[in-house]
């Protein structure tokens, strides 16, 4: 036992001391605290190396292909338009970046609603009494769950350049018009007193929540029932119907109106987004509904038979005891949909959407340097993804319970 | 391994363990006649009944429409003449007897492995005292029903009988491997080994002896390329970044962390992105970059190893302390801690979160597209503008052949997926 080679191991280094009984150099050496510094110093070396190694091959390939190198790139014309903006040609690459930030931002924060909804009521059926809702529910779950997404956004595309030519444009009720070039969907316009309307609705909100407070306090105190939303949605709802009156319609509609060559009237939403957040939303809704139906089986058995036991109703039952528990359950997997709804955003470049990630793509094909490019394009996405998890783990944090 | 000390009293020699009945079913099974079932799961109460209606209307309306799309509205020609383009690109037509080659070999290797390690886990099952669960004679088909339908819906657009008793051929090699195999379960201990031989054979197979390179795979067989060589170049790598990522080293963790963190930050199509403009750029301008596709396989081994490192430290936070504890107690070293008590343990409860992740990556490969390479999507795309098909609008029909495809291949694999977490037990409360 008494051999150098034995206790040689950084593995058979116990703390601090040496085991074999030796002082001096490979006591030193191998002793487990050194041992860990100085691994972890070999682990930066290393990585230091490679990072020189490629910097010095790509200074390398910038002088031989003659690269540009800098930022100034950012304050160039991009040299093309971009469709469905006012972003013209020769507008710096700055604004095109930007343009791209906002395509991306709308069209996730809509496909994000859109899969929600979607994904809660297909989940709930999934988990209803009926045979045939859950039947449907499963198969929309099991169809769109093993399709790839990009797979999902070129069908939608392929399926609404079927829809009727803009010169046949057909009117759904006047609430919206569709053609392949386009859809236009009913839109609120700013009418007079606006501005008057809106510092009345703050006020109507504010007023809201103090009756709110004020319901809670007298519950708190006496027990009765506080009918809260009853009480500050009341009063909200009166003023926000009173106030429209009073100030002779602040806020009008525009309705789509189909004529000629063009639909005139209502927000009009182009077709790259139509099939890119569609499709965004149909197939993570079939990951949500998922997660919503896993979340309400998971909340244990004993819950619901402790409910019934106490004799709520089966309102009751799942307003008070299922759905509650079930929602901590379902907030950390919804986050992760959320951030990859965030990011399949840039598989709108298949569909001509510019998004950042596809702009960024036809920037560096018009000349753009790649690597500043990429590292512009990652930090959007870093910044994107860290709010978004930021802002929901908060509130995943205030809705989780808070245990011993 | 069979127990080598004795204690009395709980030998399976002294006193064999009860053996559980094979799946306790919750409720006793009861027979309903229609009309009860109907008044139980249809109608049983006024919201259901709406529900029953209303779905009962979509679902009928939704068959009414595909049966209208499959065998009325679509023309299936064009997957009819372009069949070889989605199963294998343009890879020259003289050469296909090496791909025929190449699937035997895969057929064996997967008929061996499977039938050692059903053997192997019936062997040490006996051992323990448990009982063996026999798959009744049509399980396979219960299993497997999405790929074999897929598998019949390729076949049934062919031209000729020669595929089809080629892939009968297949089945049979399979089928007869599977047998041997299980007269050999210590293969079971060596299907790394296997595996690796097997890769390098059909890649010799197919790209030796003056074969046919990379760059000219397509299709069906791309994707089914570039989603193994993903699985088995991230794996590793994700593991290894896991352990960095638990270890209490804080160089070390830091570097992991900043890792899955940055790749995990960013979607797939910006690292595709990095692949085709930005990694050649840190190549030495002496050395000639790597090929399109493997630029595009190292932003998906990038990608997807950080994903896997999440799912393994999953796995790895599993493992209570005491496993750590008594294996050192044992005088393991640290390494062989993990490799032998921690690793198998902490991978065996992240099975069925692997798979899902590889999975995605299938999935995933249809991203390759974005980028110009001729797989499945990419091929669907092509087909439609060819002049004999062009404006047509059959976009939806070269889509939905594609999407089936994709489809049975992932469904059977979470099917599988489930399967594996209902036998390891995993996610069962109640």
């Amino acid at each position: 036992v008494n051999d150098a080679t034995r206790g040689a191991g950084p593995a058979a280094a116990p703390r601090g001391r040496d085991p074999t009984g030796h002082r001096g150099v490979v006591a030193v050496v191998f002793d487990l605290r050194v041992l860990r510094v100085l691994g972890q110093l070999a682990a930066i070396a290393v990585l230091i190396a490679v990072a020189a190694y490629l910097s010095d091959n790509y200074q390398a390939n910038v002088r031989d292909r003659n690269l540009r190198t800098g930022w100034g790139f950012l304050d160039e014309p991009t040299g093309f338009n971009i469709a469905f903006s006012d972003f013209r040609s020769g507008q710096p690459v700055r604004d095109a970046l930007w343009v791209g930030v906002k395509n991306t931002a709308v069209s996730a924060v809509v496909g994000i609603l859109l899969a929600t909804v979607l994904g809660v009521l297909v989940g709930i059926l999934r988990l209803s009494g009926s045979w045939v809702a859950r039947k449907a529910a499963t198969l929309y779950v099991e169809v769109l769950r093993n399709v790839p997404v990009l797979l999902i956004i070129l069908f939608t595309a392929a399926g609404l350049q079927t829809l009727p030519r803009i010169d046949e444009a057909r009117s759904l009720g006047s609430v919206a018009a569709i053609s392949n070039r386009g859809i236009s969907v009913v839109s609120p316009v700013a009418g007079d007193n606006l501005a008057a309307y809106t510092v009345l609705l703050a006020v109507g909100l504010a007023a809201a929540l103090a009756v709110a407070a004020w319901r809670t306090r007298i519950s708190d105190a006496s027990g009765a029932p506080h009918h809260r939303v009853l009480w500050a949605g009341g009063l909200f709802l009166v003023v926000a119907v009173v106030g429209y009156v009073a100030l002779g319609g602040p806020v009008t509609l525009s309705r789509p109106e189909v004529g000629g060559r063009a639909i005139a009237g209502g927000a009009s939403l182009n077709i790259p987004y139509v099939a890119l957040t569609g499709a965004l939303g149909l197939y993570h809704g079939s990951h949500i509904a998922e997660i919503v139906r896993g979340s309400i089986l998971a909340v244990p058995h004993g819950q619901v038979e402790a409910a019934m036991a106490v004799g709520l109703s089966d309102f009751q039952r799942l307003r008070f005891v299922i759905l509650p528990q079930a929602f901590r359950i379902a907030v950390p997997p919804t986050i992760n949909q959320y951030l990859s709804l965030t990011k399949n955003t840039s598989l709108g470049i298949a569909v001509a959407y510019s998004d950042v990630a596809g702009l960024a793509f036809r920037l560096t094909g018009a000349r753009a340097p790649a690597l500043q490019m990429f590292a512009i394009v990652m930090a959007i996405y870093l910044v994107f993804s860290l709010t978004t998890s930021l802002v929901l783990n908060v509130f995943n944090r205030r809705v989780q319970l808070v245990e011993r | 391994m069979e127990p080598v000390v004795e204690i009395p009293g709980t030998g399976p020699t002294v006193e064999p363990l009860p053996v559980p009945s094979p799946v306790p079913t919750g409720r006793p099974e009861v027979h309903l006649t229609p009309r009860q079932w109907m008044r139980q799961n249809l109608f049983a109460t006024p919201w259901g009944s709406v529900l029953s209606v209303v779905f009962g209307l979509v679902l009928a309306y939704g068959t009414y429409r595909l049966a209208w799309f499959v065998a009325v509205s679509s023309d299936w020609q064009i997957i009819r003449s372009n069949l070889r383009l989605f199963m294998i690109g343009r890879f020259p037509s003289e050469e296909v007897s090496r791909l025929w080659g190449a699937l035997y070999i895969v057929a064996a290797l997967a008929g061996l492995l499977s039938g050692a390690i059903v053997a192997k886990a019936e062997e040490e099952a006996r051992a323990a005292g448990r009982g063996v669960a026999r798959p009744g004679r049509w399980d396979w088909l219960r299993r497997y029903w999405p790929a074999l339908g897929a598998l019949a819906v390729i076949l049934s657009q062919t031209r000729t009988w020669t595929p089809s008793l080629l892939a009968l051929v297949g089945m049979a090699v399979l089928l007869v491997t599977r047998r041997l195999g299980r007269g050999a379960a210590w293969l079971a201990r060596f299907a790394w080994l296997v595996l690796l031989a097997g890769v390098v054979a059909v890649n010799e197979l197919i790209t030796g002896f003056g074969g046919v390179g990379w760059g000219d795979w397509g299709g069906l067989l791309l994707t089914m390329f570039v989603t193994v060589a993903g699985i088995a170049l991230s794996f590793p790598l994700g593991v290894l970044v896991a352990l960095g990522r638990r270890s209490s080293l804080p160089a070390l963790r830091g570097m992991t962390v900043a890792y899955i963190e940055l790749i995990r930050g960013v979607p797939l199509v910006a690292l595709l992105f990095m692949g085709h403009y930005v990694v050649p750029l840190l190549y030495p301008t002496t050395v000639e970059p790597p090929s399109a596709l493997a630029r595009a396989l190292i932003a998906v081994t990038l990608f997807e190893s950080a994903y896997i490192a999440e799912t393994v430290r999953g796995g790895l936070q599993a493992i209570t302390r005491g496993q750590y504890e008594a294996a050192q107690a044992l005088g393991l070293a640290p390494w062989k801690v993990m490799r032998l008590i921690v690793l198998p343990q902490a991978l065996r409860a992240v099975i069925p979160a692997m798979v899902g992740q590889f999975i995605s990556l299938f999935k995933d490969t249809s991203l390759l597209a974005i980028l110009g390479f001729f797989e499945l999507l990419e091929v669907a795309e092509n087909t439609v503008s060819q002049p004999e098909f062009l404006g047509q609008r059959l976009h939806t029909v070269t889509y939905a052949f594609v999407a089936l495809i994709y489809w049975a291949g992932s469904y059977t694999m979470s099917r599988e997926s489930r399967r594996i977490e209902h036998r390891l037990g995993l996610g069962e409360r109640r």
